[in-house]
Order: structure tokens, then sequence, then C-alpha cells
């Protein structure tokens, strides 16, 4: 039954180029149904593989294809690696994307391109599925580089809104930018280990010289700060919210930036062997990072803007875990997440759909009794992500505190400030969007009138900047079934989703246990028990419950002024990108250009001189063919002496 | 005595060389041509190549510059070359170092190797004999060791034949030589087929 | 015979070849260039013999009966080229044939 695992990315790239060149015809909303139910399928199919998986040894199976690039000592097939770490990831790749593409039926009733949005979603199902299966760097790199592009396509999906066109571009080209690391880190690995398959090298990484080591996954690592959004190749995300709210979710919280940390985990073995300063780096990368962002996040007013930035900063709750050794914790908070943070975009698109395109907060509030279902699922993933027990999140946000604490008790702390943080600025959001005063509608206007003179941060993306009196008189309302459905199962995953890893005893840590072929070797094993385990829980929920309270006194009591906490410098994301446009536009500019002109001059000056020099000295040369026979009689005559004279230096009389 | 044989035909034949290259009429070049092929003959018949010395008188002076005045005189030959002017550049001066070199090469060569110049083992294919004539000795040597060049040449010399006849066939409209064109690949007015009439037919 | 002469004729050939060679490069003349070719010829007609003489060998003889068939074809068909050129343009000189320059 494992063979089937070739199914599982067969059936997106088949629903891909059907609706690739019928789907016009096929139109709305069968085209929808296609994309979803191919995806469904592979869904299936996963399960399937996942039950003959248990027979196979080791839980792995390698299943190849056929030769994909023969040249010499160097050969790539086309092969995928079933393993605990590519299983795991393709079941709720697969799982959540069947979900999202059900939603995307009902969020995008209506829009002109119908079938060409599932089109790019099924390749991009496609392209992540060959991410995570791919038995060498090269299919994993082809797959890296096809999310990106499908992340490109389905960004800019409305680009008749030029924001929309240079969203997409942004997070393409700086996507690219990690790319030229990963690249790099290819060619060093086949230079140090003669393959690039990973059931080849990853078992002689012990071996490998430190330096070595240290290169390939430094260089792997910038590859995943551009495709995961770490500091400082996260701008892209939040500029990314331009695209439809089901692309936000599939892409931009469950499996595309998750590229990175699967990329990581699956190369342990190098990571390992390298110089102990890098998993450090990695460690405060991704502490910094989920620091940063959560505080942007609590400044920002647009809903997806608030959303992207939290993935940002989880996703480097994920790299804090790789660089503390925690390999499997940095799985299971990928899965908790893909859950909660998918059930959290896809219930954001359900707000924005109920009042029509809205996606400012100041101008939301008391939506729970208008919209109820997907308040209540909302609700739930809000819990989840803060880490309230017994929610998924809040388990897998303290196996990564526990693997924090065991590196570095100043990491630790800076990861529980985190996490008050995140449940700060969730709460904010719950508190403005669903309780509270109703700020739509005629009674809106006054409030507005108040907070625009006051607010400073800047908005570029919001598509409803008409004023409230458009509005008055229109009724928030609750989504269709299609969209309300994967919501539902989502929440009872976020709900239940804990059990995968729950740290009391050995036997219930089923995903330590799982992955333990592929990183067992490499995990810190804490060993955690009784007492320091019960303090690290208690002090987890506590510092949950102080964030909701705090949210709640500021937000709904208004017991300090929120101007004071949102700081222009949080919403204006701490001007790191505006540095970087700076520094690109201005400094890095001339530098670009200095190197263009270097092509320009001296390589094109170069090949254009030697044709000019070709060209004047076949004019002179042109002379001698003088047309006189006389003349070529001469040169034959110089021509004798000439050999004449050779041949005297070599006799001797 | 050879030697005086000698010194004298050295001088006619270089006289004649002289001639042959400084004449203004081109008749007197042949004419000097003749005196040089005689002193060649004569210097044959001291050398004891008898048979080519007649060859000498019979073939190079009595046909081939025979046949060229038939020429000289079929075509005007009396027009005579101006020598002031030199249409190449550096023709001249080229001509004469290029000349000198060489002469002094060879001369330089003769002079220091003497004898030891003649490297080669003697009487490879057959020795002079004084006792049969020189011809019966080469007559047996082109009909033994060199047949196949005997024969050959029998077949070039037909062919020299054949071709001297459809060269100097006279074609149905005589056109004159263009001048030079102005354009290297456009040839003004003249078309292509115009070269092929020439050799043609 | 002395040992001298032999290179005396020797001599002669390469002055007697030298004087034909420079000639040939200067004179404008195609008949007289022909001449030219001719006194290059018998030049080295002189020299085979003189080495036929100097290693006692029939062959030197030989080869210049040879040279003479030979020179004879060319200057047969040189003939026809020269009057098949005259016809065209009298006065023709070997200048006058340069449409094949570079």
């Amino acid at each position: 039954m494992v063979e089937l695992v070739w199914l599982i990315p067969a059936l997106p790239l088949a629903g891909f180029l059907l609706l690739l060149f019928f789907g016009n015809r096929i139109g709305e909303p069968r085209a929808g149904w296609i994309g979803t139910s191919a995806v469904a399928l592979s869904f299936v199919v996963a399960v399937i593989s996942f039950i003959g998986l248990w027979g196979q040894p080791d839980h792995t199976y390698e299943l190849k294809l056929f030769e994909w690039i023969p040249a010499g000592n160097f050969s790539v097939d086309i092969g995928f690696l079933l393993d605990p770490l590519s299983m795991a990831m393709v079941l709720f790749v697969t799982g959540i994307a069947s979900m999202i593409h059900l939603y995307s039926i009902g969020y995008m009733h209506g829009d002109s391109r119908f079938p060409r949005f599932f089109t790019y979603l099924n390749l991009f199902v496609f392209s992540m599925l060959i991410l995570v299966l791919g038995d060498n760097l090269v299919l994993t790199f082809l797959g890296w580089e096809g999310v990106g592009v499908c992340s490109y396509f389905l960004i800019s999906f409305w680009f008749e809104k030029d924001e929309n066109a240079k969203a997409g571009k942004k997070a393409f080209i700086t996507n690219r930018v990690g790319d030229w690391g990963f690249m790099v880190a290819i060619f060093m690995t086949f230079f140090a280990f003669g393959t690039v398959k990973y059931s080849e090298f990853l078992p002689m990484s012990p071996g490998l010289a430190q330096s070595t080591a240290t290169f390939i996954a430094f260089m792997l690592f910038i590859g995943a700060i551009g495709k995961s959004a770490q500091i400082p190749l996260f701008i892209w995300l939040p500029d990314a919210m331009a695209g439809p709210t089901p692309v936000s979710a599939l892409i931009h919280a469950a499996t595309m930036v998750t590229a990175g940390v699967y990329l990581m985990v699956r190369v342990n073995p190098v990571l390992a062997a390298s110089a102990s300063w890098l998993p450090w780096l990695i460690a405060i990368i991704g502490c910094a990072t989920a620091l940063i962002a959560a505080t942007i996040a609590l400044a920002q007013q647009d809903i997806k803007k608030v959303l992207a930035y939290s993935t940002v900063s989880q996703l480097g709750y994920m790299f804090l875990a790789i660089g503390a050794g925690g390999y499997s914790a940095a799985i299971f908070h990928m899965i908790t997440h893909a859950f909660f943070k998918a059930l959290l975009f896809l219930g954001a698109g359900s707000v924005i759909h109920g009042t029509h395109e809205e996606q400012d907060m100041r101008r939301m509030g008391a939506l729970r009794k208008l919209m109820p279902v997907t308040a209540i699922t909302f609700i739930i993933g809000w819990l989840a992500i803060s880490g309230v027990p017994p929610f998924s999140g809040f388990w897998s946000k303290d196996d990564i505190l526990a693997y924090a604490l065991h590196k570095s008790p100043i990491l630790y702390a800076f990861g529980l400030l985190t996490a008050l943080l995140t449940a700060f600025y969730m709460s904010r959001l719950v508190f403005r969007v669903f309780y509270g005063d109703a700020r739509w509608g005629e009674s809106a206007e006054g409030e507005l009138a108040n907070l625009d003179a006051h607010d400073t941060s800047a908005h570029s993306d919001d598509g409803a900047d008409s004023h409230a009196d458009v509005h008055a008189g229109f009724m928030p309302h609750e989504s269709k079934w299609p969209m309300l459905v994967p919501l539902i199962v989502l929440a009872f995953f976020a709900v239940v989703a804990g059990v995968l890893n729950l740290p009391f005893t050995e036997n219930l840590e089923f995903l330590n246990r799982w992955l333990e072929p592929v990183v067992g070797a490499n995990q810190v094993h804490l060993g955690l028990g009784g007492v320091q385990l019960t303090i690290e829980l208690v002090a987890s929920t506590l510092v949950a419950l102080f964030g909701i309270f705090l949210a709640y006194s500021v937000y709904l009591k208004n017991k300090v002024d929120p101007r004071r906490i949102e700081l222009p410098f949080f919403a204006n994301g701490w001007y790191i990108d505006k540095a970087i446009t700076d520094f690109m536009g201005g400094a890095g500019r001339k530098g670009f250009e200095l190197i263009a002109m270097f092509d320009n001059v001296v390589i094109d000056g170069t090949v254009n001189r030697i044709g000019r020099a070709t060209r004047g000295g076949a004019a002179r040369l042109r002379t001698i063919e003088s047309g006189y026979v006389r003349w070529y009689a001469l040169m034959i005559g110089i021509g004798a002496v000439l050999m004449l004279a050779f041949v005297l230096t070599q006799v001797s009389f | 005595m050879e030697t005086a044989v000698f010194l004298v035909c050295a001088l006619i034949v270089l006289a004649g060389g002289l001639g042959v290259v400084g004449s203004r009429n081109p008749v007197h070049s042949a004419l000097s041509l003749i005196a040089t092929l005689f002193g060649i003959a004569v210097l044959f018949l001291n050398l004891g190549a008898q048979l080519l010395a007649v060859v000498q008188v019979i073939v190079y002076t009595g046909a081939i510059v025979v046949l060229i005045l038939f020429v000289m005189m079929l075509l005007g030959g009396d027009n005579e070359e101006e020598f002031d002017i030199e249409p190449i550049a550096g023709q001249r001066m080229l001509a004469g170092l290029v000349g000198l070199l060489f002469l002094g090469a060879m001369l330089a060569i003769i002079v220091v190797g003497k004898e030891s110049i003649v490297t080669g083992s003697r009487s490879v294919t057959q020795a002079i004999s004084t006792s049969t004539s020189n011809i019966s000795q080469i007559g047996r040597e082109l009909f033994t060791t060199y047949v196949f060049a005997l024969e050959i040449t029998a077949g070039l010399l037909t062919i020299a034949v054949v071709g001297a006849v459809v060269l100097a066939r006279r074609p149905k409209d005589l056109q004159p030589l263009p001048d030079e064109p102005e354009s290297l690949t456009d040839m003004g007015d003249v078309p292509l087929t115009l070269m092929h009439e020439e050799t043609g037919h | 015979m002395g040992t001298n002469l032999p290179l005396a004729y020797l001599m002669l050939s390469a002055i007697l070849f030298v004087i034909g060679g420079v000639g040939l490069l200067i004179r404008r003349n195609p008949l007289v260039m022909i001449m030219c070719v001719e006194l290059m010829l018998n030049a080295v007609n002189l020299t085979f013999v003189t080495f036929g003489k100097m290693l006692n060998d029939i062959s030197g003889q030989v080869i210049v009966f040879f040279v003479m068939v030979v020179a004879a074809a060319e200057v047969v068909i040189g003939l026809g080229l020269i009057v098949a050129v005259a016809r065209r343009k009298p006065g023709a000189s070997a200048d006058d044939l340069r449409t094949l320059r570079g």
C-alpha cells in the first residue's frame, strides 16, 4: 500500500493540468470541486500510505521513479522518501489543503478567474508535496522554487491593483535572496559528499569536517530565513496579505512558510556536525523574530496583518526549538500551528467576507452574535494560539519553551515574554472584532473621526477606504456552509492536536517516538518529569492568562489608553522594511549598478574589443592580397628565403 | 681545357640571362634566351651529358623559344615595356633584396661546404659509364627504372596539347576584358556568364 | 675534373637561378616572364647534371630529361593562356589580371 506514495503528488498535478487546459470551460463551481477532490483524494492516499508505513522497517520507505539528471558522477533521481518526518508533513499538508480548497469554493464565489485560482492552488499543493517527499536536495529545491512561484501567482491573484502585483514580486524576490543560500548549500553538499540524496549523505554527516558542515547548514538556514520569514527577510509576509485569504491561510500559515523548518529538521545530522555557534545563532534569530514580530503585531489595525506577524512570530518559535535541539518540538508546533493558524485565517476571511470586504479592526466589533459559528471557531483558535490548556497550542509551545530553558534561561525568559505578547495581541484581536461596541454602520462615524485624527499607523492594503456611510444600513452576516465546514473541522483539530505529544510520560509522547528514526540521534533528551514539568506548565498557563487579562483591561475595560501600547515604532515594523528599502534603493543600488557596469564595460567590452581587433587586423591583413601575381610571387620568394635561412641554422658543416 | 670552356660558356650564359631580364624589347629577350640556352648546351657537353645537350638545342631552343617568338609576333610583340613605372609599391626593392639574400645563402653554402655538400651515396641508380654511349644508358634507365614516370609524362604531354587547343579556341563573341570594377562583388553590367565563356565551350 | 670545377658549376647555376627569379618578379610582359621561368629551369637542369657528375650517377641526367618535358608542356599551356587573355585585351600585362584581390 505504501507504493502508492507517488499518487500523493500526482493527484494534485493531474488536477492542475486538467484545470490548466479546461478550467475556463469547466467553470465555477465545478472547477473548485475538481481541485478540492484532487487534494482530498491525495489526503486519502496519504492516510493509506501512513497505514502501510507502519509495516516498513524504521518506518521508512523509498520509491525511485526514474533518473532525472544523469551527469557522470552526479545523478539525481525523481524519487520519494517516505519517512516519519515527510509522512507527518504530507498528512497535515494534504489535510489542511483540502479544507482550504473547500473553503475557497465559498470564498472565491463570483470571482471572474475562479478556475484559475484552483489551478494555482493545485499546483501549489503539488510543489509542496514534491518539496516534502523528495528524496534529495535538488527535488526539495524544485518544490521550494515551485511553492515560491505559486506564492507569487496567488499573492498577485488580483493583479489589477498595483499593490497586489508589487506584493507578489516582493515575496518572490525576497525568497530568491534566501534561495541563493540554498543553492550554494546544494553545491557544497555535492562537493563534500558526492551525492545530494538524503538517504546517502545524512548517514555520512557525522564524519564531516566541522567547517564544511557549518557552511552547508548555515547556507540552508539562509534559505530557510527567506522562505520562513525570519529576520531580516520577513518583510514579504505582511505584504503577502494582499492575496485572497485562503491563500494566506494555506501558504503563509500552514505550508509554504513551514518549508524552512522542514528543511532544517531534515538535515539535522549536518546541523549536529556543525560548530556550536550555528545552533545558537538559529535559536537567537528565532527568538528575536518571535519577540519582534509579536511587538509589531500588537500595533496593527488590519486583521490579516496581525495574523501575518503572528505567523512570523510562531515561526520564530519553531526555529528557536531547532536551535535548542528540540526538532520534534518544532515539528509538533508546526503541526498545531498549521491547524490553529489556518483556522484563524479562514475565520478572518469569513469575517472579512461577512463585513463586505472590511479588514480594518477599527470598523468591526460585536460580531459575535451576528456570526456565531465563525466566532466560536475563531475563539477556539485564539485560545489555542494563546497557549491556554488544554488546547493544542499550549502543549506545543510549552514543549519548545522546555527546550529553550534547557539551552539558556535567557531564551526561556524571552520565550515567555513572547508568549505573553502573543496572548495579548490575539486577545486584542478577538475583543476588537467580536466583542465590544459595533463600530460598523452609522454609529461608526463619530468614533472613526476621533480615531483617524490620532491615528499615525499607515495602511496600504485595505480595499475598504470608502467611508462608513456607504456601509450604513448593512448587516454583517454569517458565511455559507463551504466556508463553515472547514472552520469546524480545523477547530476540532486545534483542540485535540495536543494529544500528539503530551509531555507527562514517555508513552504519551507519540510524536517524539514517531520522529525518532529521523531526529532521534541529535535531539536533546530532556527527561522531564515531576516537579520541574509542573512548574513549567503552570508558568506557561499563568503567562497566557495574564496576557488575556491585560488585553481585557485595555480594550474592553479601557483602563489604559491603547495608544500608549500601540506605538508607531511597532506599527511600522521597527522600520526594518523601510531600512531595507532605503538601502536597496540608495547604497544598495549603487553597488548593483557598479556590478552591472562591470558586466557591461569589462566583460562585454572585452568581447567587443576582441571582435573589433579581429576586424581591424583582418582589414590590415587584407592588403597582402593585392591581386597582383607578381606580388604573390614575391611572397613566395620571401618564404623561400626564410625557409632557407631556417634550414641553414639547423645544418652544421 | 674544361675550365676554359666553362669560363667562356659561363660568360655567355650570364650575359644572356641579364639580357633576358634587362631588355626593353621582348624580341631581344628571346634572342638573349637563345644565347643562354646554347651556353647551357655546351656546358652539358662539358659535363658529359651528350644526349641532354642535343635535346636542349632541339627542344628548348628549337621548339620552345620559337614558340615564344611565334606568340610574340602573333600578339604584336614589339610593344616595349615601360621600365620607369612600377605599380606595386616596394616590389623592385624587395625583389632585389630577396634575390641578393637567396644568392648569398646559396653561394655561402657552396663555398663553405665544398665537396661535402653532396652527401648522397655514390652511384645509387647507375654509374655513368664511359663504355656505353650516353644515349643508350639514359634510354635503358628511362625504360627500366623510370618507366612509370616516362609513361605519365607521355600522358602529361597529351593533356598539355589538348589543353592548349581548348585554351586558344576562338570564342563566338569576343568582348574585351573588363576594366577593374568599382565594387569587388558587383561587376557592373558584365554578367558572370561571361567568365564561363572564356574557358568553356 | 678538378675539385673546384663542379662547385663553379653550382655557383653558376645559383647565379642564373637568381637572375631568372628576380627577372620574374620585375618584368611585367608575360612572355618575358615565361622566358625568365625558362632561365630558372635551365639553372636547375645544370645543377642536376652537375650533381649527377659529382655522385657518378646517371639519374641526374634522366631527371633533367623529365624536367625538359614538363617545361615544354608548361610553356605550351602558358602561351595558350596568354593568347586567350591577349585576345580580350590587347597589350595586357601581368598586372591587368587582378580581380581576385582581397
